[in-house]
């Protein structure tokens, strides 16, 4: 067991454009122990590539997220992210959680499906109709988590481009400074703040207006949680979604073949949605570091208490000791128990409705245009958490 | 007589979050990937309805003589 810590190495291993996983994350995931990192900014920390590793860190409270707060946390960009649901520990990450869990949870999500179904068709026939080339993020990724979320929530669906500027901050970590980006999320809290007093007016069937209901009534939680509550659920709610379908379909593009099965087997999606999300290394790097509260051994290293764990979930969900051939995209793979959503008491809550969103999203559109095509040049976002095309022009 | 609170996982729900045996690790275990109960029976405990709270399936149920417990309203 390696216990003294060598010099770290230079992290995020990924590439901005493009959705390639690093080679060094082979590399790490077979040399014994864990890897010492640097991100840009904050103290080093261990790396986690291996699957069963990766899930002791996120599944064990020995790990915190909470100790965060007192440490230089390991991080993309100059600022600090600041309280949020991800920032907590249980009993009070449990309290905020428990109260939006119900409105995401599979039986809740799964009478959202027929609209959701309805949305897909009705934005590819706007497609069809203004014809090819169309930019599948614009027309396509982006307005259905957004309209399924402000709905849920209850935001109204035209001002997206404003909260698209605030989202894009928010998963920032280009050269906005910390001043910057504290700037823009009080721009954010101050327009939910307002969303929340015409709630109060005029309450609706929505959960932003039972997130309410559980401040004034039940005193749950304070109303600055409750206003980065429903921030975390507009932000988290659209933006992986709308990045993940145009990432799926560049993958499925990339071997071909595969959408003309799926046209031609629809009842495979379900099962390929699983396997694009293992397969797809989303982050441009593990984030959101765990503190170790004991001394804990974790492949092979023992990580000090308050020493930090990056978890790369992307570089898991290509273990081999975990899926045979990790590194073939096989839409019938069975026992897919990926780490996409995370795992533990951070376990992605709107998983359900992004596993929705994400089929339904699929199916139409191979259904719809089994010749669908890049029809030009890819840009991909620069500078953020996650990886995907900013626009992805398609003909089909 | 002591209460006892029945804990129940349908596994056919149960997606593998990892989020009940994180918040009640006495209770729960992971078994193939899938969550079930340590023990049918147990005392009763607060961190077993945030468990069947938290479920993204809805696959934890806690039952007291046949009443409902968790999820909670």
């Amino acid at each position: 067991m390696s216990t003294s810590p060598s010099e770290p190495t230079d992290y995020p291993f990924n590439e901005a454009a493009g959705l390639a996983l690093s080679g060094k994350y082979d590399a790490a995931r077979r040399s014994e122990g864990l890897t010492r990192v640097r991100l840009p900014y904050g103290e080093p920390a261990w790396l986690v590539t291996r699957y069963a590793d990766a899930k002791l860190v996120l599944g064990d409270r020995r790990f915190s997220r909470a100790d965060a707060a007192g440490h230089d946390e390991p991080r993309q960009s100059p600022g600090r992210a600041d309280g949020g649901i991800l920032s907590m520990d249980p009993p009070d990450h449990t309290r905020l959680r428990t109260l939006v869990t119900k409105a995401f949870t599979v039986p809740r999500v799964e009478r959202l499906r027929p609209e959701v179904r309805a949305l897909a068709e009705s934005l590819l026939d706007d497609m069809v109709a203004a014809g090819p080339p169309a930019d599948l993020v614009e027309a396509y990724a982006l307005p259905i988590p957004v309209a399924v979320i402000c709905r849920l929530l209850g935001v109204p669906e035209a001002d997206r481009p404003l909260f698209r500027k605030w989202s894009d901050d928010a998963l920032s970590t280009s050269s906005l400074t910390a001043e910057e980006s504290d700037a823009s999320r009080e721009e954010l809290r101050a327009y939910m703040a307002e969303l929340i007093a015409d709630h109060r007016a005029r309450p609706a069937d929505d959960l932003m207006t039972d997130l309410i209901g559980a401040r004034d009534k039940d005193d749950r939680l304070s109303e600055r949680e409750l206003i980065d509550l429903c921030v975390a659920v507009l932000v988290a709610g659209h933006e992986t979604t709308a990045t993940q379908v145009p990432n799926f379909v560049h993958i499925l593009l990339d071997h071909p073949g595969e959408v003309a099965r799926l046209h031609d087997r629809p009842d495979l999606i379900p099962g390929a949605v699983e396997e694009l999300l293992r397969f797809v290394p989303l982050g441009m790097a593990a984030s959101m570091a765990r503190y170790a509260t004991q001394d804990v051994e974790v492949g092979g290293t023992l990580v000090r208490s308050g020493e930090p764990v990056l978890v790369s979930v992307g570089a898991a969900n290509r273990d081999a000791l975990r899926f045979p051939a990790p590194d073939t995209l096989d839409l019938g793979r069975e026992g897919n128990q990926h780490v996409g959503f995370g795992h533990g008491v951070h376990h992605c809550l709107g998983a359900p409705l992004a596993r929705l969103e994400l089929q339904e999203a699929l199916r139409a559109l191979v259904l719809r245009m089994p010749g669908i095509h890049v029809a030009g040049d890819i840009v991909w976002k620069t500078e953020m958490l996650v990886r995907g095309p900013r626009s992805m022009p398609v003909g089909w | 007589m002591s209460v006892a609170w029945r804990v129940a996982v349908d596994r056919s729900r149960c997606m593998g979050s990892g989020i009940c045996t994180a918040l009640a690790p006495s209770a729960f275990a992971l078994d193939g990937e899938r969550s079930r109960p340590l023990s049918e029976e147990t005392a009763p405990d607060e961190a077993l309805l945030d468990a069947a709270d938290s479920c993204p399936a809805g696959a934890v149920t806690v039952t007291e003589d046949g009443r409902v417990l968790g999820p909670r309203d």
